[in-house]
């Protein structure tokens, strides 16, 4: 891997609830270069966003350790957050509810720009002017209020704001999950372009197994709470080696209607994430399970840059 | 679509609009297609394309005002739903035609059991004892994959899987002729998508049951679909058989939403969207409605009333120039 930018090791973040401790991120570690898209994937309450969210201090962890470009994070002060916000910024899924209704697309824009304290009064005007062309919002919605907007211009405000102190870190929580997939593929398009200008590093949150293949350079796969899977996109999709990885890609609806493709369908549910029992949390559900399932896993090294958290993942796939 | 046989189902040149602050907002415009018995129709289209309202029509369950069904007729078995009086449509409902809802969460009353809210239904529909039509529910439950013995649970103490399922459930309960199901996997996550399609389709089989899937993703019509209608602005523009619509799509909105869409099993850089954002209903746009946005569109198509032109087979498409398309398309491959 090129050189990294996000270094991640054991992180936990648990939350209090009435039943007992939610496990939300549960012992994660891994990495992400510079310049690269990390995918993470799972479905709902599997911890993803919460993961996104602690990376960049929205939450405390309760464990591990959060190194960003070689400097430890996991603590810092007020002041150094401050400063650190500049760097790491996050895109959220619903930019109705992110985007705060009573200011206009260019008070929205500017106001991060106002806040580093880097720009002269005169300066602000052009800068946000360069930001909304760069996201490709018109010039006439300048004094627009969100709710004017439909969803693909509002998600592009998040998107310039996020952008508009040239951060190094992005963490985009299902940003096109809200939209039309017309809309969907303009934003994916605009979010890469914006990469390769800038050089832009993405943590990318999504449920949607198509849209992280095609944006992802690296993956995590994520089941209540526990990394079980990361490699590269490439090998994730064509060795899958986790049997939850297994199941998940062949659920996918494929709109090749020619293709022939098996399908695991899971039986049972999803346990509950509160208090859970040592070992694999996917055991349940998981048509291989023995014994061993029950302890502990380590996410181990199976192949090259492929990690894989099953003590069955060798002999399962003989 | 069958020529010799009466179908099934037949909407014809259905029109339906809604008054919203004294701007009439048109939701549906001249829609025809039909849906022989057994089969699985897909309507698929953006949001806002009109699509529920669609099948909220066959339903009879649309708010009257705001909404109007201002033209055409509904045929089941000959029978046209929209001139047939309330009471005798009450008899329809849940019996031969039953809908299942996009949200779980709100399509069941979260202050009555699950078991009761099937059990309803079928003593409602069926000259049954209330303790038949209990059994029943439970029978139901199970086919579903869900225990009898969760008869007497509410809805808050299901997962959106399971609420899902009990929706299913419910619209089954009365073995209707035909199932409306309005994005009934797209509130759930893939796994738990998988489990759900897998059901319908299993009892789709075993019942006969004719389903127009309404979705606005192509892999799910690509699994369950025999034929597509694409809907844009509320008109069908493209119409076909799943093999002739995702071998051969021919008109430029269908195209579009294949090159917008990431596919599994493909490696593209780049996505190709379309260009722009669907039309305000309110304020259609002259001619064909997808000219805007339309890269080969010229003048004529702007100032056009486009028909459904017939292809070959069942194929069929609203654009002037489907002819140029499909030439481009047999040079290039």
């Amino acid at each position: 891997m090129s050189e990294v930018l996000m270094e991640v090791k054991h992180l936990k973040k648990y939350f209090e609830t009435p039943k007992g401790m939610l496990h939300a991120v549960d012992d994660v570690t891994f990495s992400i270069g510079k310049g690269k898209t990390m995918g993470v994937v799972g479905e709902s309450g599997c911890g993803k966003s919460t993961l996104g969210r602690t990376l960049i201090h929205l939450y405390e962890s309760t464990d591990g350790q959060i190194l960003f470009q070689g400097e430890d994070i996991t603590h810092v002060t007020k002041h150094k957050m401050h400063q650190l916000r500049e760097q790491m910024q996050i895109i959220f899924q619903d930019p109705f509810a992110s985007l705060n209704p009573r200011m206009t697309v260019e008070e929205t824009i500017r106001e991060p720009l106002e806040l580093s304290g880097k720009f002269k009064k005169g300066q602000l005007q052009e800068e946000a002017d360069r930001i909304m062309e760069m996201v490709g919002i018109d010039e006439r919605l300048r004094y627009a209020y969100p709710h004017e907007l439909d969803g693909g211009r509002r998600q592009r405000v998040g998107i310039g704001r996020a952008l508009s102190l040239n951060p190094a870190f992005v963490v985009c929580d299902e940003p096109v999950s809200a939209l039309d997939v017309s809309i969907q593929a303009q934003v994916l398009n605009l979010l890469q372009d914006l990469q390769e200008k800038s050089g832009v590093t993405y943590m990318f949150v999504t449920h949607d197994l198509s849209v992280v293949k095609h944006i992802s350079d690296h993956i995590c796969v994520m089941y209540l709470g526990q990394l079980v899977e990361t490699t590269t996109s490439k090998e994730l999709f064509a060795n899958p080696l986790h049997p939850y990885t297994r199941a998940l890609l062949s659920a996918i609806p494929s709109v090749d209607i020619h293709r022939k493709k098996e399908r695991i369908i899971l039986q049972g549910e999803i346990v509950s994430p509160i208090e859970p029992k040592p070992g694999c949390r996917f055991a349940a559900r998981c048509p291989h399970a023995t014994d061993a399932c029950r302890q502990p896993q380590q996410l181990r090294e199976i192949e090259k840059d492929h990690f894989v958290s099953c003590c069955r993942a060798e002999e399962v796939w003989e | 679509m069958g020529k010799s046989e009466v179908p099934f189902i037949e909407v014809k040149n259905l029109k339906v609009h809604y008054t919203s602050e004294g701007r009439k907002i048109h939701a549906v415009n001249q829609v025809s297609f039909s849906l022989q018995k057994g089969e699985t129709l897909g309507l698929v289209g953006e949001t806002g394309a009109g699509k529920t309202t669609i099948a909220k029509s066959i339903l009879r369950i649309l708010p009257e005002p705001p909404a109007r069904i201002e033209d055409g007729e509904i045929f089941l078995e000959g029978t046209d739903l929209l001139k047939l009086a309330e009471d005798e449509m009450r008899k329809i409902r849940g019996r031969k035609i039953a809908m299942i809802f996009q949200d779980p969460m709100t399509a069941l009353n979260p202050v009555m059991r699950v078991g009761k809210q099937i059990a309803e239904g079928i003593a409602l529909h069926e000259k049954v004892s209330a303790r038949e039509a209990e059994e029943k529910a439970k029978k139901m439950l199970e086919m579903v994959g869900i225990p009898g013995s969760r008869y007497r649970d509410y809805p808050h103490q299901f997962s959106g899987g399971m609420k899902q399922r009990v929706v299913i459930a419910m619209a089954l309960s009365c073995s209707p002729d035909l199932l409306l199901a309005d994005e009934p996997t797209t509130a759930l996550d893939v796994t738990i998508q998988a489990q759900v399609l897998d059901i319908i389709k299993n009892l789709q089989k075993e019942f006969k049951t004719s389903m127009i899937m309404i979705t606005h993703d192509l892999g799910i019509v690509a699994e369950v679909c025999d034929n597509v209608a694409v809907i844009y602005a509320g008109q069908v523009v493209e119409y076909g058989s799943r093999e002739e619509i995702f071998d051969n799509p021919l008109h430029p909105y269908t195209i579009g939403l294949f090159g917008s869409l990431p596919d599994i099993n493909s490696d593209v850089e780049r996505l190709s969207p379309i260009m722009g954002m669907p039309p305000d209903p309110a304020n259609l746009p002259g001619g064909c409605a997808f000219s805007p946005r339309c890269p080969y569109a010229d003048e004529t198509c702007k100032n056009t009333d486009v028909k459904l032109d017939a292809i070959d087979g069942t194929h069929s498409c609203r654009c002037l120039h489907w002819r140029r398309t499909a030439q481009m398309k047999a040079e290039t491959s």
